[in-house]
């Protein structure tokens, strides 16, 4: 198993939701900037001009990296989560060990048609393994797949 | 053997009531003392009994009342497929817990319960968190016979498991290892801890007022050697000498007393058992603890040992396990032995320790050299603060006495720190203070992660992380490529076994 190999990339809805997750933030940080700008005496613009420019490169190219840094695969009755931009994280949980699985939905993850799959093992570490932006039927044929591979194990 | 369960909810002991009323006191104990000094400071006795004696009657009183409400309320059922509690004063709660869930039966004997012949069961179920079912107190009878009621209800639900069981030789009860009072009070010279000192050195400090002079007060003390008194300076060097060693000294052995104190009430006529329902521990002098560890349940062992007693050859094995021990998810199997006497244990659990032909690996040097290398860069950057502040001397003290105990350390841990894989289990040691060797099996892990941050990506390595049912597990800066193949190996090997049967125990391989 390699790093790119046979991956399934997300939804491409994911894309968006992200984008509007993200301009709300950078929305809060404009705001902020602005209030500074004012406190400021004389429009600098040196609160400003370097916090337009984090909110524009967190709308244009982060969601993209993300997208592209996330894939999953569900080959070998295995589930495998490769995500992180900063740092990469490859996670396989075996479907005999997944405890019980959630398919959850924000409001903003509803508006795009999109879903979040949680897996839970018993382990300490990785309790709980997430694969957010799933387009929902796909998450919740992924839940049935992975319980029937569990009822057949566990009979 | 064949019970006649009456199915009807009962209720606890009821001295119960007693046992909760006399821990009850004797926790107000101290803040009636407190108060009472607090009262006592700027008024009358006349006050203190007249205001102070009714406000105590009424808390305890009102307390008794709650505690005993609370027993009525409390039922527990014990039915065909689970124990059910019901409690509650305002809000009733009703809990089930069935049987198959239930991973062990622990007594648990406090002082005060003991004195009244009572029991804690707590039914462990393996969720992690305090959220187990305790029914607090029962007669000691009561709580043997619940715990036999499980384990044969448990054997019905999983008749895999009973067989399993049955293999093992059919004799009650094997001792595995004990521990006389000499090896009680060995292991508590090596329990001298440090924070005692401290905390008593601390409450020095707060009590000085008891003191002729402050002891930890640095500048009292050089005024008392060469300030305008010099009394000390005065008693001459030799009595200078004599006292700094008997204040050393005594804080030393209050440090040895309170370690071998503290391991004797812990570890008493310490007893581990094989019995054919798994490992029984009994310890404790004042809290006896007995606990049943269910073989099959063990997921891993952990050999720890520490920096002094390594030199001695003491080592101690915990169990790592889907059901937790007070707090820890660790049990304390073997709290102090030599290898000698740890190895029966070990193959009693099904494990292995590591073959003298088990290939150890290390970690790649880049990941040290990397972690040098930035713990360095970090002392840099802290020792041109330094300079800035025209403090030349620090800038050059971080930088040498800093940068050269990190590069030790990361050597030392580079040196001491290994891991091995073999068909069955997976070893990975770590720390060179006090070595700790953990020993996990392949086909019981949960889940296995590659994670590589930046500065992995550039110099190829990785670290591999384990999900472990009840503990960590993790090897470090290893390269890619074997970061991969051990990862595929112990995959395959999880392949095998689905966790019902892990947890089971029963070994149906595909």
């Amino acid at each position: 198993m390699d790093d790119a190999d046979d991956l399934t990339q997300l939804d491409p809805a994911y894309k968006s939701m992200l984008r509007v997750q993200l301009a709300i933030a950078a929305l809060v940080l404009l705001v902020a900037a602005t209030i500074a700008e004012i406190a400021i005496p004389g429009w600098t613009g040196a609160v400003w001009i370097p916090a337009l420019f984090v909110a524009a490169y967190a709308l244009i190219r982060v969601p993209l990296r993300r997208y592209h840094a996330t894939g999953f695969s569900l080959a070998d009755e295995r589930l495998r989560v490769v995500r992180g931009i900063f740092f990469r994280t490859d996670t396989v949980v075996p479907f005999g060990r997944v405890q019980h699985i959630d398919v959850g939905q924000g409001p903003l993850e509803r508006a795009f048609g999109i879903a979040t799959l949680t897996v839970h093992t018993a382990g300490t570490h990785n309790a709980s393994v997430s694969l957010p932006g799933l387009r929902r039927d796909d998450a919740t044929a992924m839940r049935e797949k992975i319980r029937a591979a569990i009822r057949r194990d566990t009979r | 053997m064949k019970e006649t369960v009456a199915d009807a909810p009962r209720r606890t002991d009821p001295r119960t009531f007693a046992v909760r009323a006399v821990s009850m006191l004797s926790q107000l104990a101290l803040p009636i003392v407190v108060g009472g000094f607090a009262i006592l400071e700027d008024g009358e006795l006349e006050d203190l009994i007249l205001y102070f004696l009714p406000l105590i009657l009424v808390v305890a009183s009102a307390n008794i009342l709650i505690a005993y409400l609370r027993w009525l309320r409390l039922t527990y059922t014990v039915g065909e497929s689970d124990i059910r509690v019901e409690s509650g004063l305002l809000s009733r709660e009703a809990r089930s817990v069935p049987y198959e869930r239930i991973q062990d039966v622990s007594l648990e004997q406090k002082l005060i319960p003991r004195l009244f012949g009572l029991v804690e069961v707590r039914f462990e179920t393996g969720a992690g968190g305090g959220d187990d079912l305790a029914l607090s107190y029962l007669p000691e009878s009561e709580g043997e016979r619940l715990r036999e009621l499980v384990r044969i209800r448990r054997e019905v639900a999983a008749p895999i498991a009973a067989r399993e069981d049955a293999s093992v030789p059919a004799e009650s009860a094997k001792l595995l290892f004990a521990m006389s009072p000499k090896r009680v009070v060995t292991f508590g010279l090596f329990e001298f801890s440090l924070a005692v000192v401290a905390v008593v050195g601390g409450l020095a400090g707060q009590f000085d007022f008891l003191l002729p002079f402050e002891i930890w007060n640095w500048k009292a003390w050089r005024e008392q050697l060469a300030g305008p008194e010099q009394w000390l300076a005065g008693l001459g060097f030799l009595a200078q000498v004599i006292g700094g060693v008997f204040i050393v000294g005594s804080l030393l052995v209050i440090g040895v007393v309170t370690g071998v104190v503290r391991t004797a009430l812990r570890e008493w006529n310490f007893r581990l058992e094989r019995t054919d329902k798994g490992l029984r521990r009994r310890r404790g002098l004042l809290t006896r603890t007995d606990l049943v560890m269910p073989v099959h349940r063990v997921q891993a062992l952990r050999i720890g040992t520490g920096f002094v007693r390594r030199l001695f050859g003491w080592h101690s094995l915990k169990l790592v396990s889907l059901a937790g021990d007070s707090g820890s998810a660790n049990h304390e199997a073997v709290p102090f032995a030599d290898m000698d006497e740890i190895a029966p244990v070990v193959a009693e659990t099904g494990f292995a320790l590591p073959a003298k032909t088990v290939g150890w690996r290390y970690a790649m040097p880049a990941y040290r050299i990397d972690n040098f290398l930035v713990g360095f860069a970090l002392t840099l950057v802290t020792s041109a603060v330094a300079l800035a502040l025209g403090r030349f001397d620090v800038a050059l003290l971080l930088v040498f006495i800093g940068g050269g105990w990190m590069a030790l350390q990361e050597y030392l841990a580079w040196r001491w720190g290994r891991h091995a894989i073999d068909a069955e289990q997976l070893y990975t040691r770590r720390g060179w203070f006090a070595p700790d060797l953990a020993i996990a099996s392949r086909g019981k892990l949960q889940s296995v992660e590659i994670v590589r941050n930046p500065l992995a990506r550039m110099r190829g390595y990785a670290d591999l992380r384990f999900g472990l049912a009840g503990g960590r597990l993790s090897i470090r800066g290893i390269p890619l490529v074997e970061a991969r193949r051990i990862r595929d190996a112990v995959l395959d090997s999880m392949a095998e076994q689905d966790f019902s049967e892990i947890v089971e125990g029963q070994t149906v391989r595909a």
